[in-house]
């Protein structure tokens, strides 16, 4: 399957579109570092979910406050211990996993909190930062990490392989994954290399039967 | 004074609502009549959706916004936040703002006089609670014709009576906005009430809250009650910046006369809260406050309280405030999550402490504003 948009989005950021077609109508939806609230505030139009969105920045709280979509100022890395387990269908968090101090920590408390997780982030076993790191011998800054060392809010990098060996530590059951360009587009050499040749990468989660 | 301003409501004049009916307690005893005194700002649209109901705090009243005279310098309690423009905009919302029951100056309290001695109330008047002031004004509400709020808003002991609102009259408001405040009372917080109702009580001039047969006011109580309340709702942080250690005389005398600026401070904060406030009023909202505690009939469970709530919220909270902290706003905030509501949460960075509910910190307006205008367009204003 070439996945690209399975379902029309108007408007909407393409890695949110990519979340938006795992998510089920009517789910009850945790948004992690929602920004202005875009994926909720669509979710709640197209498939009419109910859910929160988790967000530090004032500004982005205000955006979705305006949006209509249920925002809590809240701070991931203070922990998420006041939501209950399994309270919510799906956990999101876009291209946050990289910025958060405890990702190992966090993934367990998406995991406790959801039945379904839905993490992304940018896969820093692509072969262009492989390039830059290996032969020029610079930090990589490339369309999906845009920042420079010294003023990214990136501070926990991972590659696909890194993340599933973390995954297979933790006997997390990786449900589906989808890795795509920095146009959010996929192919096959993608799906066969996904550490080389996929710029982000799409995990859904669950909680692995040993727990 | 030009209260003519483009962004104030101008001169307002008090209205009151005689209610002829009676209306048991939670404290078990009845008012067989009762005044409410209120105001209004903006006008109320042709279907009667665009009422908001201002909650006030422990020493607010009915007056919130205005001016009441040509001469008067000093508007109502939140004149920053309520007017055409601002922040509850009144030239879309018909803003309602009562008086609760058992204050001063405004709706019937202890300083009224009962109907059938003909003496004032003093410390006859009943203990009154949250409970009872949202039945009161829900009594103003059906007077005033009006279906539903659009939104029930109020801070600090005002957030209180929101979230009452919420559980005992659900159809009645389409959201409540709770600003600083907390599901009940710390004994810490407690602890300061007994303070300043001691401070009261023992005053020579209290005369069992009968001080208005003898022509005098509990002062020197009254006034200590209100300096220790001005502490709670201050930063250490605003303290500091705003008197530091600075001297009036600018060297120390070595004596107990006012020599610090915050001391001065202090005394001319409780002393001129002695002219407009009253002594029983202050001991009757610190009860109020004490037995706020609405998970209490439900096992300490606050998201069964909230069971019935249908409103969506917004809760907000300031992170200088020490006296209802975020950490107190969170406990409402995930409550209400768990009982599955509808609540957005803001933690605005303050300095100033409690009072910033009452100011127009850029982050709270901006969120109040955003909030709110889409409360409007819901309902057409």
């Amino acid at each position: 399957m070439n996945t690209h948009l399975t379902e029309t989005h108007d408007g909407l950021r393409d890695d949110l579109a990519l979340i938006s077609n795992w998510i089920t109508p009517g789910a009850r939806v945790l948004d992690l570092g929602c920004g202005d609230g875009a994926l909720l505030a669509h979710l709640q139009q197209t498939k009419q979910v109910s859910g929160y969105g988790l967000e530090i920045d004032p500004d982005n709280l205000i955006d979705c406050v305006a949006a209509g979509v249920n925002v809590l100022q809240l701070d991931l890395d203070a922990g998420l211990e006041e939501f209950e387990d399994n309270s919510f269908d799906f956990v999101v968090m876009s291209s946050a996993l990289q910025e958060v101090r405890r990702p190992d920590e966090l993934i367990d408390e998406m995991l406790r909190i959801g039945r379904d997780s839905i993490v992304t982030f940018p896969n820093f076993g692509h072969w262009k930062p492989r390039l830059s790191l290996g032969l020029r011998g610079l930090m990589p800054v490339s369309g999906s990490l845009p920042n420079r060392w010294y003023d990214t809010p990136n501070i926990h990098l991972c590659t696909v392989r890194d993340f599933e060996t973390l995954c297979r530590h933790k006997s997390v059951e990786i449900v589906r994954r989808h890795v795509v360009n920095h146009a959010h587009r996929s192919n096959i050499g993608m799906r066969t290399f996904p550490n080389l040749l996929g710029e982000i990468a799409l995990y859904q989660l669950r909680r692995g039967t040993s727990d | 004074m030009n209260h003519d301003a483009p962004h104030s409501v101008g001169q307002v004049e008090p209205q009151t609502l005689h209610v002829e009916q009676a209306m048991p307690l939670d404290c078990g005893k009845t008012l067989d009549r009762f005044d409410i005194v209120y105001e209004t700002y903006g006008t109320l649209n042709a279907d009667a959706s665009n009422a908001v109901l201002i909650c006030h705090a422990l020493s607010g009243n009915h007056h919130a916004a205005g001016y009441h005279s040509e001469d008067d310098t000093k508007p109502g309690w939140w004149d920053k936040c309520i007017g055409p423009g601002k922040m509850i905009d009144t030239d879309r919302f018909f803003v309602v703002s009562p008086a609760n029951l058992g204050g001063y100056n405004g709706s019937t309290g202890p300083g009224s006089t009962h109907p059938d001695t003909g003496r004032h109330y003093g410390p006859d008047f009943p203990v009154v609670t949250a409970g009872d002031w949202v039945r009161s004004q829900d009594i103003l509400r059906e007077a005033l014709g009006i279906e539903q709020w659009s939104a029930v808003i109020g801070g600090s002991l005002g957030g209180m009576q929101v979230m009452q609102w919420s559980i005992d009259f659900p159809d009645r408001l389409r959201h409540a906005v709770v600003i600083a405040a907390a599901p009940k009372l710390s004994a810490q917080n407690i602890a300061f009430n007994e303070i300043a109702r001691q401070a009261i009580v023992t005053d020579p001039e209290f005369h069992g809250g009968r001080y208005y047969e003898h022509d005098v006011v509990p002062r020197r109580g009254l006034m200590l009650a209100r300096m220790l309340g001005h502490i709670t709702y201050l930063s250490d942080e605003a303290m500091r910046a705003k008197f530091g250690r600075d001297l009036r005389d600018g060297r120390i005398s070595y004596g107990f006369d006012v020599e610090f600026q915050v001391e001065s401070y202090l005394r001319y904060q409780g002393a001129s809260f002695v002219d407009r406030f009253d002594a029983n009023t202050y001991l009757l909202m610190t009860k109020a406050l004490d037995y706020f505690d609405p998970a209490h009939a439900h096992g300490g469970d606050l998201a069964k309280a909230f069971a019935p709530a249908t409103a969506r919220f917004l809760v907000i909270s300031f992170t200088s405030d020490w006296r209802f902290a975020p950490a107190r706003s969170r406990e409402i905030v995930d409550s209400l999550v768990d009982a599955g509501k509808q609540v957005s949460y803001a933690e605005v960075t303050s300095d100033l402490g409690h009072d910033d509910f009452l100011l127009t910190l850029p982050h709270y307006v901006k969120t109040m504003r955003a909030y709110l205008d889409r409360v409007a367009r819901e309902i057409g204003a």
